[in-house]
């Protein structure tokens, strides 16, 4: 594997493959010195051209972790201000002697663009509407190991706009390549106009999927893509969609509650939900970290692809 | 056979159809009669160098270096009646062979005693290059700092690369470098304890 720029190029078996990798990661970042030498002289430069807390800060500490190099290019701060291309911005950093690039940009398939531009390898972490792998890499950890390694007929809900989301459009591709059941929950202005081929069903009646759902997790109403002729108000939204402690009190007593990040609380999911026993929010925020570490891992430390000595 | 496959974790079980190289069966070097005798010595070595077994903790390299440890502290618990800590390690992310192949991890590290102060015996089957050694110790330096590291080892094959020697020894055995030595254990195998010579097929005579 070469870059990983969306999870639909992953097969099954590639996709357990890195999650029995970062059950690995999950062990070191847990001991008293959670590093590893494994990619020593790697460097893994960040590349956000939009904003990002958790997944910035995530990919950071799983490249520290495993001892490479991070260079951080904020677009705030660098040439792209003064018209500088997405081409020129990444040959400049790439010219400085670089391994890894890890992108997240406003434009869908701007990292397979720039995979076609540099040697390094190309890590989406996020690109507008379309994919945001590791997300849903650490989603279906998080479900491993709360619900066995099979995740096959486990129902799982996904809440919100799914119309905006590229973590929706990840989740979607890991859970059915896993074998889960997944029923999308939306108003139909917030999902996209045709579903032809996506392995889901539909709802958009929360209460009717709350009672029979393994996992519900919820999406966040992105406010900075335009919503205001997509539903009438955040009041309704919560009122019809938001898993409020009304609506988290039906739930199956061993249903797990997610979230991407960053919640609004009181829209889509009420604070006193995502800090009770059901959320696992804070886990899949720890399960980033080992994650990420199994994709640098496996990009970068791997024979350029080729298939593991069998004899040694 | 390539720099890189050589120096790799030693004994791998063979993959049906996929073996790089057709070894052959060359010599039958440990039957299971031989192998209980030589972790019954290795383990009464071990309490007589270090003077009892109080202080010692056993840690095993995956996978087979952790079934022998467990052998070993189970030999100990039965002649001197003390039961050895038994640890796991794992050393694919130390390994200096990273990027030139696929090194996979093969288990979690698990030492359940703070080595610190302590004696540490690691144990593996096969000794070689000395590589994988090399990792454990950078690997056991993060979790502690040992009084003393020892090393136990069933087979010492030869051809060392880094400057590293065993404490302890089952066999001795001297190999040429396209030869493989193959390790079972009933507990990791499921097929009775051996250790076998294999190598490539004799072309013109015996080697």
């Amino acid at each position: 594997m070469k870059h990983l720029l969306a999870v639909a190029d992953l097969d099954r078996g590639a996709i357990e493959e890195l999650l029995d990798l970062s059950e690995h990661f999950l062990e070191v970042t847990q001991r008293d010195i959670p590093k590893v030498p494994a990619l020593r002289g790697k460097v893994v430069v960040s590349l956000f051209f939009e904003d990002s807390t958790r997944t910035r800060i995530s990919f950071e500490t799983a490249a520290k972790r495993l001892s490479c190099d991070v260079m951080s290019f904020s677009v705030g701060s660098s040439s792209v201000q003064k018209g500088e291309s997405l081409r020129d911005t990444v040959q400049t950093i790439e010219a400085m002697g670089i391994d890894a690039l890890v992108i997240r940009h406003s434009a869908a398939g701007a990292p397979q663009r720039v995979s076609t531009w540099v040697d390094a390898c190309v890590v989406n972490a996020g690109d507008g509407c379309h994919e945001h792998p590791t997300q849903a890499l650490l989603d279906a950890l998080t479900l491993r190991r709360h619900l066995g390694a099979d995740l096959r007929g486990a129902r799982i809900a996904i809440v919100g706009d799914i119309l905006h989301s590229r973590v929706a459009r990840s989740d979607v591709a890991a859970f059915a390549a896993l074998g889960a059941e997944i029923t999308l929950v939306a108003p139909p202005t917030l999902l996209p106009s045709s579903l032809v081929g996506w392995p889901v069903t539909v709802s958009h009646d929360l209460d009717a999927v709350l009672g029979e759902t393994d996992v519900v997790c919820l999406l966040r109403i992105q406010h900075e893509r335009r919503h205001a002729s997509l539903f009438p108000s955040l009041r309704e939204y919560t009122a019809r969609y938001g898993l409020t402690v009304e609506r988290a009190a039906r739930l199956r007593k061993d249903t797990l509650v997610m979230h991407p990040g960053p919640m609004n609380r009181g829209v889509e999911i009420a604070a006193e939900v995502a800090e009770g026993p059901a959320s696992v929010i804070t886990e899949q925020v720890r399960n980033g970290v080992a994650v990420r570490m199994a994709v640098l891992y496996t990009l970068l430390g791997g024979a350029g692809g080729e298939p593991v000595v069998a004899r040694a | 056979m390539t720099a890189a496959s050589r120096a790799g974790q030693p004994n791998p079980a063979p993959v049906p159809g996929q073996e790089a190289v057709s070894f052959v069966f060359r010599s039958g070097v440990l039957d299971a009669d031989d192998l209980r005798r030589a972790h019954t010595r290795i383990a009464h070595e071990i309490v007589e160098r270090n003077h009892g077994a109080d202080r010692v903790v056993l840690v095993g390299l995956y996978t087979r270096g952790l079934a022998i440890a467990r052998r070993l502290a189970r030999a100990i618990e039965g002649f001197e009646g003390v039961a050895v800590p038994v640890g796991a390690l794992d050393v694919a992310f130390y390994r200096d062979d990273i990027g030139l192949r696929s090194v996979q991890p093969l288990g979690p590290t698990e030492i359940p005693v703070d080595v610190t102060g302590k004696v540490v015996v690691l144990v593996d089957d096969v000794l070689y290059t000395g590589r994988t050694v090399r990792a454990a110790l950078d690997a056991l330096t993060e979790l502690g700092r040992p009084s003393s590291v020892q090393l136990a080892i069933l087979v010492d094959r030869g051809h060392r690369e880094l400057p590293i020697r065993p404490d302890f020894v089952g066999k001795n055995l001297p190999t040429r470098v396209g030869e493989d030595v193959r390790v079972r254990l009933e507990e990791v195998d499921g097929v009775p304890d051996s250790v076998e010579l294999w190598g490539e097929p004799a072309q013109g005579g015996v080697p």
